[in-house]
C-alpha cells in the first residue's frame, strides 16, 4: 500500500441503482416494472455484506447488479455500480465477460440445477481460472483440491472427478463454493446458498463458507431471508423490502437494536405463543405402520407408532429422507402400508385409497407445500373451494356460493376473490385458498405437509395463526409436516421426531424439547439458526452428534 | 452389471424383435395380395396345369409357414431369392444398388448433418435476430418445396441453364470416384435442402431448451463468450433429442430417396424398387422391404444407444 493514511477505497460502491423489468401483460401495452429503487451501499474488501428481504424484495436482482448482470430482460436503468473504482453498470459485453469469474463470481441457490449434469465437477470448478488464464490446469486443479479439503469435502483429492448427480445436495453447494474461490475473485456474490438444504446440513456448509471466506479474505454479499443466517456471517446488513432501502447497519445494530418497524418484525417473527393441550382420545392412532415403495425391499417407514389427540396438533419433523411425507402418504392410503393399522374416528381405515369409504375420505383432507401446483390454474377460486362443497354434501347454486362466501371470510380474505383465478392471488392467498378447500369438506383431521416452507416468515406466520384459530374454532386436528422447528415450536402440541424411516422420539411438546435429549434430537434443534451473534461457534463446541456427512 | 450394458443388450434385442415383426408383417402382407408369384410370372392368360406345375417347382404349394421361415432363414445367410422378372439374385442386384444408395446418402449426410447442427447453433446463438430468422425462414423454403419441385428447379438451373453439371446421375461399375461424386452432386444437393431443415429446427429446439437451465447462467457469469456457452455447456446436453432427429433423418436419406433417385436417374435401392412395383416382382419387394426396416430399425437403435450413453447419470451411476 502506498499510502497506509488513506481510507482504503470500497470494492463495491452502488449509488442510487434503479433497476427496471418489462413486463408482458397480456391484452395489455407492455409497461416498465421497478424492481429497485435508489438503492446505495458499499461493500469494503474483505467483507461481508448481508442482503435480506423477502422474495420480491429485490435482494438477488441487487446482487447480480455487481456483475452487471440482469436475469432474463431486467436493466439495470440507473445509476452506478462502482466495482474496483469504475462503473460497470454501462460497460460493454467483452468488458463484463472480462470482470465476470474473474472479478466477481456468483453461487447460486440450487447447486444442483446451477452445476452442467454433463461435465465432472472439476472440470466445471476450474473452467474459469483457466477462460481467464488465471493459472495453469496444474496450478488450478491443485487450488481446487485445497479449497475441496478446506470447505470440508470427503476425499478432496478424487472428489472432482465425479460428476453432480454423484454427491449429495450440501456437498454440491460446498463444491460450488469452491467453484467460486477457485479462481481468486475480489468479490463472491452467495445468492441464498443455504437455503434449499436440510437444517442439520445447512448448518455444515454455512461454517464451510465462512471459514473460506475468513481464510481467504475474499469480499462477500450474502443474500438470504433468514436474518439467524446472516447474523452469523455478516459485517454489515442491508434490509430491504420492495426493492427499497429498509435499513442498514452493522450485524449487531440489525439483530440487537433494529430502528424501523419492519425490521423488528423480522427480528421478532415467530413470537406465537402456543401453549399445548392436555392429551385427550385420538382421533388418529398410526400402529405399527411400516412401508416400502413398489418393487423394493427398503423399508421407508419401520414400525412407526403415533397418536393425534381430537382437535390437537402433532407435529412430524425430520430432515429430508426421514420418512415424513411417505407417513402422510401411508395415512391418506396414497401408499397401502405392507404392515400395520391405522385408526381414524373409531374405525379401522383400510390401506388404500380406493376401498375407503367418502366419509372417510370427507373427514381426511390435505393441504400441501406448493399451493401453486395444488390448483387448476384455469379455475377460479370459487370453483375450486366450491368443489368440495358438490362432490361431498351437493350444494349448487345459491346455497354453494353463500357457503363458498363464509370459507372466505373464515380464511380472512373476502367474497371479492370468489371470481379470481390463482395467478391473481400471492403465495399466501393461494395457501389460505387451499386451507378453505381442505376445510370445505368439514374434516377431522387436515394433513398439513410443509404448507409454509415455500413461504416468507411474515407471510408464513399469518398461516400459521390462521390454523390456530380455525382448530380453536372447528376442532380439526392437524398433522403437522415440517422441516422447520420454529414452526414446531409455534404451534404443535405433540411431536414426534423422525429419522430413517423411525420415530426416534415422541410425546408432548414439552417433554420432545425438553433435555436429556437423544442424539438425533439434540443435532436438530441445536441446527437452528438463532437470531444472535457468535451461536454458530457455540453450537459448534457443544454438539453431539455430526451430521450425516452431507 | 454395468446398468448401461443391460440397457444396451435390451435396445439391441429389441431391434432384433421388432424385425421379426417386420418380417412377418412384410412377407404375410405380401402374401396376403390377391395371386401369387407364379400368377405373376405367368401372367392372367396361364393354364391350370402351367400355374400347377410352377407352383410345385417354386414351392409354393408348402404351408406358409414353413416357406417364412424358409424364406427368413434364406435372408439372413444372404440368400434372397431370385427376382421373377429376370430371374437373377436378387442379393446380387440389391449389392450394387444398396452401395449407390448408401454412396449418396453418405455425402448428403456428411454435408447436411454438420451444416444443420452448425447453423441450429448459430440460429440458437442470434434467436429471434435476423441471423436466426433467416437460416429458419431458408430451411423452411427448402423443406416446403416437394422433393420432386426441387429436384427439377436444380435440374433446370444446375444442369439446363448453367451447365454446370450432368442432369443424369449414372454411375456404373469401374467409375472413379472423383467422377462418381461429380455425377451425385444435383441429388445431394436436393437431399441436403430436404433434411436441413428438421434437423437444424430441432437442435436449435433443443439448445433454447437447454438454455433455460441454471448452469447455463453459472457458465455466464464465468465470463464465457455466448458461444462457448452454447458449444461447452448447452451442447452436451442437446445431443439426445438431436440424435434422435438425425438418425430419423439419415433413415430417410437411404430410404426415403425413391422420389429424388428416379428424377435424376440415379440407380440406387429407389429406382430398383420403383421398377419392381410396378412388374409386381414381389420377391424383390419383400427384400428392399426387409433392407429398409433394417436400416430404419438399425439407425434409430442406434440413436437410442447414444441417447443413452450421452446421459451421464446412466454412465456414471452413484
Amino acid at each position: 500500500m502506498l499510502d497506509s493514511a488513506k481510507p482504503k477505497p470500497a470494492l463495491l460502491e452502488i449509488k442510487n441503482l434503479r433497476i427496471e423489468a418489462t413486463s408482458y401483460p397480456p391484452g395489455e401495452p407492455p409497461r416498465k416494472v421497478v424492481l429497485v429503487d435508489d438503492v446505495s451501499v458499499s461493500v469494503e474488501q474483505g467483507k461481508v455484506l448481508g442482503l435480506i428481504g423477502e422474495s420480491g424484495a429485490g435482494k438477488s436482482t441487487i446482487g447480480l447488479s455487481a456483475m452487471s448482470f440482469g436475469r432474463g430482460g431486467v436493466q439495470l436503468s440507473g445509476g452506478q455500480v462502482m466495482l474496483n473504482g469504475r462503473d460497470i453498470r454501462t460497460a460493454g459485453p467483452s468488458d463484463l465477460r472480462a470482470l465476470r469469474g474473474r472479478e466477481v463470481t456468483y453461487v447460486a441457490q440450487s447447486a444442483a440445477a446451477a452445476f452442467n449434469p454433463a461435465k465432472r465437477l472439476m472440470e466445471q470448478v476450474i473452467e474459469t481460472s483457466l477462460h481467464h488464464k488465471l493459472m495453469s490446469r496444474a496450478e488450478a486443479e491443485a487450488r481446487a483440491v485445497e479449497l475441496f479439503r478446506k470447505l470440508g469435502l470427503p476425499n478432496p483429492e478424487t472428489f472432482g472427478t465425479r460428476y453432480p448427480h454423484q454427491v449429495s445436495g450440501g456437498q454440491l453447494q460446498r463444491a460450488m463454493t469452491a467453484m467460486a474461490l477457485c479462481p481468486k475473485p475480489d468479490l463472491v456474490i452467495f445468492d441464498e446458498p443455504t437455503t434449499a438444504l436440510d437444517v442439520t446440513t445447512q448448518i455444515d456448509v454455512l461454517v464451510a463458507i465462512k471459514a473460506a471466506i475468513r481464510d481467504t479474505g475474499v469480499a462477500a454479499l450474502y443474500i438470504t431471508h433468514d436474518l439467524a443466517v446472516v447474523a452469523q456471517v455478516a459485517d454489515h446488513i442491508l434490509v430491504l423490502r420492495g426493492g427499497k432501502k429498509v435499513e442498514y447497519g452493522t450485524t449487531d445494530q440489525i439483530i440487537n437494536t433494529p430502528q424501523q418497524a419492519y425490521t423488528q418484525a423480522l427480528v421478532s417473527v415467530r413470537s406465537i405463543d402456543h401453549i399445548e393441550k392436555a392429551d385427550a382420545a385420538p382421533v388418529l392412532s398410526v400402529a405399527n405402520i411400516t412401508a416400502r415403495y413398489k418393487g423394493t425391499t427398503f423399508d421407508v417407514l419401520k414400525n412407526v407408532t403415533v397418536d393425534l389427540p381430537a382437535g390437537q396438533t402433532l407435529a412430524v419433523v425430520g430432515e429430508s429422507g426421514s420418512g415424513k411425507s411417505t407417513l402422510a402418504r401411508v395415512i391418506t392410503g396414497l401408499l397401502p402400508a405392507a404392515q400395520g393399522r391405522i385408526t381414524f374416528a373409531g374405525r379401522t381405515l383400510s390401506p388404500d385409497l380406493a376401498s375407503r369409504s367418502k366419509d372417510d375420505l370427507r373427514e381426511l383432507q390435505m393441504i400441501y407445500q406448493m399451493a401453486d401446483t395444488a390448483m387448476n390454474p384455469r379455475q377460479t377460486v370459487g370453483t375450486i373451494i366450491g368443489r368440495p362443497l358438490e362432490f361431498y354434501f351437493g350444494l349448487k347454486g345459491a346455497a354453494k356460493r353463500a357457503r363458498i362466501q363464509e370459507l372466505l371470510d373464515e380464511i380472512e380474505m373476502g367474497a371479492g376473490f370468489i371470481d379470481r383465478y390463482p395467478a391473481e392471488l400471492s403465495g399466501g392467498q393461494k395457501q389460505r385458498v387451499c386451507i378453505a378447500r381442505a376445510l370445505a369438506a368439514k374434516p377431522k383431521l387436515i394433513i398439513c405437509d410443509e404448507v409454509t416452507s415455500a413461504l416468507d416468515p411474515l407471510v408464513a406466520d399469518g398461516i400459521l395463526k390462521l390454523l390456530l384459530s380455525l382448530q380453536a374454532r372447528e376442532g380439526v386436528a392437524y398433522l403437522f409436516i415440517t422441516h422447520d422447528l420454529a414452526t414446531v415450536k409455534a404451534i404443535a402440541d405433540k411431536i414426534a421426531v423422525m429419522y430413517r424411516g423411525q420415530v426416534v422420539r415422541y410425546g408432548s411438546k414439552t417433554d420432545v424439547l425438553t433435555p436429556p435429549f437423544d442424539d438425533y434430537t439434540d443435532l436438530l434443534l441445536s441446527s437452528v439458526p438463532e437470531m444472535k451473534l457468535g451461536w454458530l461457534e457455540e453450537v459448534l463446541a457443544s454438539r453431539k452428534m455430526e451430521s450425516g456427512g452431507n | 452389471m454395468h446398468p448401461v450394458i443391460k440397457l444396451v443388450v435390451q435396445r439391441l434385442a429389441l431391434g432384433l424383435l421388432l424385425m421379426l415383426a417386420v418380417s412377418a408383417l412384410i412377407f404375410f402382407g405380401v402374401e396376403a395380395l390377391p395371386g401369387d408369384a407364379a400368377q405373376a410370372m405367368l401372367g392372367q392368360s396361364a393354364t391350370p396345369e402351367a400355374l400347377a406345375n410352377l407352383r410345385e417347382k417354386m414351392g409354393l404349394n408348402e404351408p406358409m409357414l414353413w416357406r417364412y421361415g424358409h424364406w427368413l432363414f434364406g435372408f439372413m445367410t444372404g440368400d434372397m431369392g431370385v427376382a421373377l422378372t429376370n430371374g437373377e439374385s436378387i442379393a446380387k442386384a440389391v449389392g450394387g444398388r444398396l452401395g449407390n444408395t448408401l454412396f449418396l446418402a453418405f455425402w448428403a449426410a456428411l454435408i447436411s448433418v454438420p451444416l444443420a447442427i452448425t447453423l441450429g447453433l448459430v440460429a440458437a446463438r442470434y434467436n429471434g435476430r435476423w441471423p436466426d430468422r433467416l437460416i429458419s425462414g431458408i430451411t423452411l423454403a427448402t423443406i416446403s418445396l416437394p422433393e420432386f419441385v426441387a429436384g427439377y428447379l436444380v435440374l433446370y438451373i444446375l444442369a439446363v441453364k448453367l451447365h454446370w453439371f450432368p442432369a443424369m446421375s449414372m454411375v456404373f461399375p469401374g467409375m472413379g470416384v472423383f467422377e462418381r461424386l461429380s455425377a451425385i452432386i444435383l441429388p445431394v444437393i436436393v437431399l441436403v435442402m430436404v433434411v436441413l431443415a428438421h434437423m437444424m429446427r430441432m437442435t436449435r429446439a433443443a439448445i433454447l431448451n437447454v438454455m433455460q437451465s441454471a448452469y447455463i447462467e453459472t457458465a455466464e457469469l464465468k465470463g464465457l463468450s455466448p458461444l462457448t456457452v452454447i458449444w461447452r455447456h448447452a451442447f452436451p446436453n442437446a445431443i439426445a433429442p438431436v440424435v434422435n432427429v438425425v438418425m430419423l433423418n439419415l433413415a430417410y436419406l437411404v430410404v426415403g430417396v425413391v422420389v429424388v433417385e428416379v428424377v435424376f436417374v440415379y440407380p440406387g435401392m429407389g429406382q430398383y424398387l420403383v421398377d419392381h412395383v410396378t412388374k409386381r416382382d414381389l420377391p424383390v419387394v419383400q427384400a428392399c422391404g426387409m433392407i429398409f426396416a433394417a436400416v430404419y430399425i438399425g439407425l434409430n437403435i442406434f440413436a437410442d444407444v447414444v441417447s443413452i450413453l450421452a446421459n451421464p447419470r446412466l454412465r456414471h451411476p452413484k
